[in-house]
């Protein structure tokens, strides 16, 4: 059992090898500059909750007390912008997939530390001045810069919010190239492709997305851009121009984009069921595989955006069955988590609780998402906040429950310290509870007709939204207990072991928090992924312990 | 020679070598594969005006042929031709780092600058005509819109003028143009990129860092060339070519 030693604790980790802001601002470590972008997207995501929550305020009554409908545009184009470009695509990739890549295939490294660097600070650029055109203005737009009001009829800062997006597209895309690199050429001796944890799987489809879709959007901004300064007409019909092409042009990456935050989750998630429930994942290569067939179908499914746009409605029931077929491939993966929890051994702690929130919260967006992939129905039901509803379940109770759980579970690697479990047991259920009294309320609006973007309605809608806003205050409160406990666990959490879950993964073969060349040696892997078998039998003869884990070699 | 003297289990490092990568081979890898993945970005960066110029091309025949007609076919063909020539003595010298050839290496190198160099003053020449003709879109140049001179019926030929047939308008050329200039003109930055890494390349040349054990940095710079160059090779039929047959030459 010589593969299950971990090193003995030492005093120099990769958190501590160098001091001083130099060290942080030019680090070339994946894992400091994990931690560079966790701090700079948590400061976006307050910024975006904050904007959620004039939102809802406003919303509590119907007739618009608080703000003026451009204020409202404003708000909900900021709120929009700031949660999909700043905090969701970056969420899981940036953070726990720049940490945890290399760990788990077992190299030193990225394989481009320095183009690792600039992903961050290119990020950084695009929010410094997305930040700018907010605070000279703001935009009206919505997040998805429709022309021809984007281009000619807006009165507010189109061009540079553009730009903010545009910037911190690359750093996107060079995050997706670095990981494809790294997981191609940088695995440890052994690991071959199936040996791989469904973590790195799910991160190489979201990066082929990342790297595929990003340079359409930002081709796209471009024209915009230009369209909007120097009206040359490529968008205006008045010059022969069409504004349909820029739909298509923008959702041929905002749609996939939507796995960009979804799959990174559903490799979260699968670690998460797989190893609390200590059993090798149900049908291993089916949700391997089920990430890549949702990349490529990803592609293919941008014009159920367009059902009621003006697209020919042939185009519409092609898209509408390639919606329905993305569907399998994430069907294959809530199936085959289920079927893992079946006779494993589950343990209901803080990362488990948001995995199996995340299993049901998907679920009902998934679901929710063939009403509208569906022609007719969709008719009824575009642009009203059922659609809100929808994507708001895949995109928090999917990404943010996911990205919740990982950070949670790797937290001790991270750190070095635990967080206070029954906390993190309470702040998930706050979570879990005012996330669905926020959300289930407002697809019954949207079926009952109330529009997205609007926030004068009729007087019969306010309690669901009076609901909405409740649920809103609550998961306010769940977000902000993790917030504090976790900052308080950095210091005074208790000390974390090497492997602290006993689980089988790489990452969790070395020291915590990790060192700078994350292993003492280049690992050599013998074993395939989840195979929990070796690890129990040790606990069951005492010899897998934690002070003999812990003791000097 | 001083690895020679080291003990043969003691791993020689190339200076090159990074700390996280095992090997050269393994660097030499990955900075190839990541050229590659980037050119995929590329494409599906171009892939957007590529998208444009086809739905309105398809939408406008007359006025894509007539505008068209009118660019410079001869300054469009001499600079393909040198964009090739370009790619062929990068090619060389990427075959002559490989084999240790230092000379040929940098004057390979500063050959592919200077067709590289010749293709943007040409296309300088031919941006100007256009700004000659009144021809940049919408008002890109401020005070100086999009207006050219359209030849009426009856009128002696003249080749600053744009033959307009039946069914075409000055916007629809126009669309042409703007999407003329956004393809020629990204590539046109691609172009300058690649000369300043060329540059970069060619001062570590000067000073030797590149030879038969490392020569990853010129071979990846190769593939960049070498994409660029393809782009143009696919703009100039489309922009170009396509539709002469339409009508006489204008």
């Amino acid at each position: 059992m010589e593969e299950f030693k971990v090193p003995p604790p030492s005093r120099v980790n990769y958190l501590n090898a160098e001091y001083g802001l130099k060290s942080w601002l030019l680090t070339k470590d994946h894992k400091r500059i994990a931690l560079l972008y966790l701090g700079s997207i948590s400061v976006f995501f307050m910024l975006g909750g904050v904007y959620a929550m004039l939102i809802r305020l406003e919303l509590l009554s119907p007739h618009g007390q608080l703000m003026t409908s451009t204020t409202y545009n404003k708000v909900f184009t900021q709120h929009g912008i700031i949660m999909v470009f700043f905090f969701l695509i970056p969420s899981i990739p940036a953070t726990l997939g720049n940490f945890l890549v290399p760990m788990m295939i077992g190299a030193k490294d990225l394989a481009f530390p320095r183009i690792n660097l600039l992903s961050w600070y290119i990020y950084m650029l695009g929010g410094i001045v997305t930040i700018y055109a907010l605070l000279a203005g703001g935009v009206d737009t919505g997040w998805t810069f429709y022309v021809p009001f984007s281009t000619t009829f807006s009165n507010s800062y189109v061009v540079a919010t553009g730009l903010g997006v545009f910037i911190s597209g690359f750093s996107s895309i060079l995050t997706g190239l670095n990981f494809i690199v790294t997981i191609h050429t940088m695995r440890a001796p052994g690991m071959t492709w199936f040996r791989l944890p469904l973590f790195i799987w799910s991160h190489y489809a979201t990066s082929l997305i990342m790297i595929l879709g990003t340079p359409v959007i930002a081709i796209t901004i471009l024209l915009l851009a230009f369209e909007r300064l120097a009206h040359i007409g490529i968008f205006d019909p008045a010059a022969g121009g069409d504004p349909i092409l820029f739909q298509h042009l923008f959702w041929f990456y905002s749609h996939p984009a939507v796995y960009i935050m979804v799959l990174p989750g559903m490799g979260v998630v699968s670690e998460l069921i797989a190893n609390f429930s200590r059993k090798n994942v149900f049908g291993y290569s089916f949700v391997a595989f089920s990430s890549l067939a949702i990349a490529v179908f990803g592609f293919l499914v941008w014009g159920h955006h367009l059902f009621v746009a003006g697209q020919s409605v042939y185009a519409g029931m092609v898209f509408s069955f390639l919606s329905f077929a993305v569907a399998i491939p994430s069907a294959v993966k809530v199936f085959n988590w289920s079927a893992t929890l079946y006779k494993g051994s589950i343990s209901y702690a803080t990362p488990m609780l948001y995995g199996l929130g995340f299993i049901g919260l998907f679920t009902v967006g998934g679901m929710t998402g063939l009403f509208l992939a569906t022609l007719a129905v969709d008719v009824h039901l575009s642009d009203t906040y059922f659609v809100v509803a929808h994507f708001h379940y895949i995109m928090v109770g999917g990404t943010l429950l996911a990205y919740l759980g990982g950070l949670h579970y790797w937290w001790p690697k991270i750190t070095g310290r635990m967080y206070p479990e029954g906390w993190g047991r309470f702040s998930a259920l706050v979570v879990f509870i005012g996330f669905n009294l926020t959300f289930l309320p407002q697809f019954v609006l949207g079926y009952l007709g109330m529009p997205r973007r609007y926030h004068y309605y009729p007087d019969e809608y306010q309690v669901l939204h009076v609901l909405s806003t409740a649920g809103a205050s609550i998961l306010g409160v769940g977000l902000i207990i993790p917030a504090i406990y976790l900052l308080w666990s950095m210091r005074y959490g208790p000390i974390a072991s090497a492997n602290p879950w006993h689980l089988p993964g790489l990452e969790w073969r070395t020291q915590s928090p990790p060192p700078t060349e994350n292993f003492e040696a280049t690992p050599i892997v013998t074993w395939e992924a989840y195979e929990f078998a070796p690890l129990d039998e040790m606990e069951v003869v005492g010899r897998f312990t934690e002070t003999e884990l812990d003791a000097p070699a | 020679m001083a690895e020679s003297y080291v003990e043969e289990h003691e791993v020689t490092h190339h200076r090159a070598l990074q700390h996280h990568f095992e090997n050269m081979e393994q660097q030499r890898e990955a900075g190839a594969l990541g050229m590659w993945v980037f050119l995929v970005t590329e494409i599906m960066f171009f892939g957007g005006m590529f998208l444009a110029y086809t739905l309105y091309r398809r939408a406008y025949p007359q006025a894509f042929a007539a505008a068209s007609n009118h660019l410079d076919i001869w300054l469009g063909a001499t600079n393909t031709v040198i964009l090739i020539c370009s790619s062929f003595t990068m090619a060389l010298t990427v075959y002559c780092t490989q084999v240790g050839k230092r000379q040929l290496q940098i004057l390979f190198l500063i050959l592919t600058m200077v067709f590289g160099a010749t293709f943007l003053g040409i296309k300088a020449v031919e941006y100007h005509d256009k700004y000659r003709d009144n021809l940049i879109p919408g008002r890109l140049i401020p005070g100086r819109p999009f207006n050219p001179a359209v030849q009426q019926h009856g009128e002696p030929q003249d080749p600053h003028k744009l033959h307009l047939p039946e069914g075409a308008s000055v916007r629809q050329v126009e669309l042409f143009y703007w999407i003329y200039f956004a393809m020629t003109g990204m590539h046109a930055v691609h172009m300058i990129i690649g000369l300043g890494i060329m540059a970069f390349l060619l001062y570590f040349s000067i000073r030797g860092r590149y030879g038969p054990e490392y020569h990853n940095p010129i071979e990846v710079s190769g593939l960049y060339w070498h994409f660029v160059d393809i782009v143009w090779i696919f703009l100039f039929p489309l922009l170009y070519l396509l539709g002469r047959h339409m009508e006489g030459h204008g």
